[in-house]
C-alpha cells in the first residue's frame, strides 16, 4: 500500500469514529441524539433540531446514487492514471449523503437512483475509504 | 419609504480583463476605483464609502477595504467593510451602499471587485494548458480522496440532477454558451470578442467534468471592477446619466441545492420587484450571474421566465441570443466576456441603460434585472435598474 498514490485524509478528531469504523470495515455516520437524523461529515449541531447531542451508528451500507459527475481534468497526480472518473453521490437508506466513489462501474453507465452497497478499500494501514458498488 | 430610486449608481470603472499580468488585485482595485470616479466627474476627496468584496488573490486574512483605503489614500471614510457571499456579494454590495446614503451615514460609496489569479505563462506550459482554473481546483479533505475537486465538480452534481428530473441536455446548456458568445462577437471588451462559437464547436470542446464541457465553465480574469453608488440628487450632477436603483433584495435559501434544483432568486425578486414596482414584463434586459450555462438556465427558472424544469426548452430556440426576445448577457456575461464575479452582470447594465452598448445596445433598454449567485445556488442577491427617476 506504499505506492498509494492519491491523497490520504487526514483523521481529524471529530471524524475519527467514521475511520475506526471503516478501519473496521464498519459505514458510520454521526446520528442526532435528539431528533434521530442521520448527518455526514461530523458537524457540532443539527441544522434540523440544533441539538448539539449526537453519536456514531453503524448504518446499512446500503443506499442509491443520488447523483454523480466524471471528472476529466487531473487535480492531483494521483488521479492522472484514471481520467476520466467518476465521482457519486450516495444517499443512504438512513438519508445521509456520502460523496464517494462507485467501483466496477465505467462511469458512462452509472445512473441516478442505481442501488448500491458500501465495500471498503484499505489504502495504509491506518485509513480505509468506505466506497460503493452495485447492489 | 420606498428606497426606490432614492440611489442611482453614477460611476463605473472597468480595468483591463483577463490574461492582463502588469497589476495584482489591490492595484486592479485601485485602478477600478480611479476610473469609476471619472467616469462620475467626482474625486477622491468625494468618497466616503468603500465597499470591497475581495476575489481569490485577497486571501483570506481579511481587512481587504482597508488594504484598499491605504493604497488609495483615502481618508476619513464613513463606511469601510469587505463583503463575501460569493457571487451574491456584488449586488448585496450596491444595496448595503443605498442603505447607508439614504439612512445619512455617508454620500458616495465605491463597490468594488477585483481579483488576480492568473499567472504568465511558464515557457514550458503548452498553449492553452497554464491551468486558468486552477486557483479554484481546491479540495476538501474526505472529498479530495474520491477526486471531487473544485466547484465545477459540485455544480455537475446540481446540474445532472435537473437532467435526470426534466430531461435537459448538453445541447441545451449549448444553446446559453452559443448566446453568450454571440454577445461578446459584439463586445469589444469580452475577452472572446474575436471568437465566433456554433453549436458544433461547443460539442467539439473538451469535457472538464461531465456534464460541463469547457464552454459551460465561466472565463477566469484578472482585473478589477467597480460602481459608485450616491443619492439619486448627487447623481444627477455627475457626468454621466444616473442609473436608478429601483428594487433590491436578497434570497439565501439555504438547505441542500441539490435538492432544490433552486437558487435564491425567488425570495429575491419577490423583494426586489416589490420594491421597484415591476414585473417580468418590464424588464427589458437580464443580466444574470452565470458562472455556469447552467447557472443560467436555474437563474431564467427560478425568476419566473419560464416554470421550473422548462429552462432547457426556454433557451433552445435562440430566445436569449442577440435577436431573440429576451436579451440576456448582452456582454457576453462570464463565460464569454469576463469573471468579476457579480460585477459583470452589474457593470453590463449600467452599459445598457446608458445607452452605452454599441453593437450589442438593446434598442431602448429602460430597465435592467441583474441577479448575482454565490456557493452552489446558495446566495443570490436582485437589482431592478433603470434609466427612468420613475
Amino acid at each position: 500500500m506504499s505506492d498509494y498514490r492519491k491523497p490520504i485524509p487526514a483523521i481529524t478528531p471529530e471524524m475519527r469514529p467514521f475511520f475506526d469504523g471503516a478501519k473496521r470495515h464498519e459505514l458510520r455516520v454521526q446520528r442526532c441524539s435528539a431528533c434521530g437524523a442521520h448527518r455526514f461529515p461530523a458537524r457540532a449541531i443539527c441544522s434540523d433540531c440544533l441539538s448539539t447531542d449526537a453519536h456514531w451508528v453503524t448504518v446499512s451500507g446500503r443506499g442509491e446514487i443520488f447523483s454523480f459527475n466524471v471528472m476529466h481534468q487531473v487535480y492531483h497526480p494521483g488521479f492522472a492514471a484514471e481520467v476520466p472518473y467518476a465521482v457519486v453521490i450516495v444517499r443512504l437508506a438512513e438519508g445521509a449523503k456520502l460523496v464517494s466513489n462507485l467501483v466496477g462501474v465505467p462511469p458512462h453507465e452509472i445512473r441516478i437512483g442505481m442501488p448500491v452497497r458500501v465495500v471498503f478499500e484499505d489504502i495504509t494501514d491506518e485509513v480505509t475509504l468506505p466506497k460503493f458498488a452495485p447492489a | 419609504m420606498s428606497l426606490k430610486s432614492r440611489t442611482a449608481i453614477a460611476g463605473l470603472g472597468i480595468t483591463a480583463q483577463g490574461k492582463v499580468y502588469d497589476s495584482n488585485h489591490v492595484g486592479f482595485a485601485s485602478e477600478a476605483v480611479r476610473l469609476a470616479l471619472h467616469d462620475a466627474g467626482l474625486t477622491r476627496a468625494d468618497l466616503d464609502g468603500l465597499l470591497v468584496n475581495p476575489g481569490l488573490s485577497w486571501g483570506d486574512l481579511g481587512m481587504a477595504s482597508f488594504q484598499l483605503q491605504q493604497a488609495m489614500g483615502l481618508r476619513n471614510l464613513r463606511l469601510s467593510s469587505s463583503m463575501n457571499s460569493g457571487g451574491a456579494t456584488a449586488g448585496s454590495m450596491v444595496q448595503y451602499a443605498a442603505q447607508a446614503i439614504d439612512a445619512g451615514l455617508c454620500t458616495t460609496v465605491a463597490c468594488v471587485f477585483s481579483d488576480a489569479p492568473l499567472k504568465p505563462p511558464q515557457p514550458k506550459d503548452a498553449p492553452g494548458t497554464s491551468g486558468s482554473g486552477a486557483a479554484y481546483g481546491f479540495g476538501r479533505g474526505l472529498e479530495a480522496a474520491y477526486g471531487q475537486y473544485g466547484v465545477n465538480a459540485m455544480y455537475a452534481m446540481v446540474a445532472q440532477r435537473h437532467m435526470h428530473l426534466y430531461g435537459t441536455t448538453t445541447d441545451h446548456l449549448g444553446a446559453i454558451a452559443v448566446a453568450s458568445r454571440a454577445w461578446a462577437n459584439r463586445n469589444p471588451a469580452a475577452q472572446f470578442h474575436d471568437t465566433p462559437m456554433t453549436l458544433a464547436d461547443y460539442r467539439n470542446s473538451r469535457w472538464v467534468v461531465e456534464p460541463f464541457r469547457l464552454f459551460d465553465c465561466c472565463l477566469v480574469s484578472n482585473g478589477g471592477l467597480a460602481v459608485i453608488v450616491t443619492s439619486a440628487d448627487r447623481a444627477r450632477d455627475c457626468r454621466r446619466p444616473p442609473v436608478y436603483l429601483w428594487g433590491m433584495g436578497q434570497g439565501h435559501p439555504g438547505g441542500d441545492p441539490s435538492e432544490t434544483l433552486t437558487s435564491g432568486a425567488p425570495l429575491a425578486k419577490h423583494t426586489a420587484f416589490a420594491m421597484a414596482g415591476v414585473t417580468l414584463d418590464d424588464v427589458d434586459v437580464a443580466e444574470l450571474y452565470d458562472c455556469y450555462t447552467f447557472t443560467v438556465l436555474v437563474t431564467l427558472e427560478d425568476y419566473g421566465f419560464c416554470k421550473k424544469g422548462e429552462g432547457g426548452p426556454f433557451v433552445a430556440d435562440g430566445r436569449i441570443a442577440p435577436g431573440g426576445t429576451l436579451p440576456v448577457n448582452t456582454g457576453g456575461g462570464q463565460l464569454s466576456s469576463f469573471y468579476m464575479w457579480g460585477m459583470t452582470p452589474v457593470s453590463e447594465a449600467v452599459i445598457q441603460l446608458r445607452g452605452d452598448g454599441g453593437a450589442r445596445q438593446v434598442a431602448d433598454a429602460k430597465i435592467a434585472l441583474v441577479s448575482g449567485n454565490g456557493g452552489i445556488l446558495s446566495t443570490h442577491s436582485t437589482l431592478v435598474l433603470s434609466s427612468l427617476s420613475a
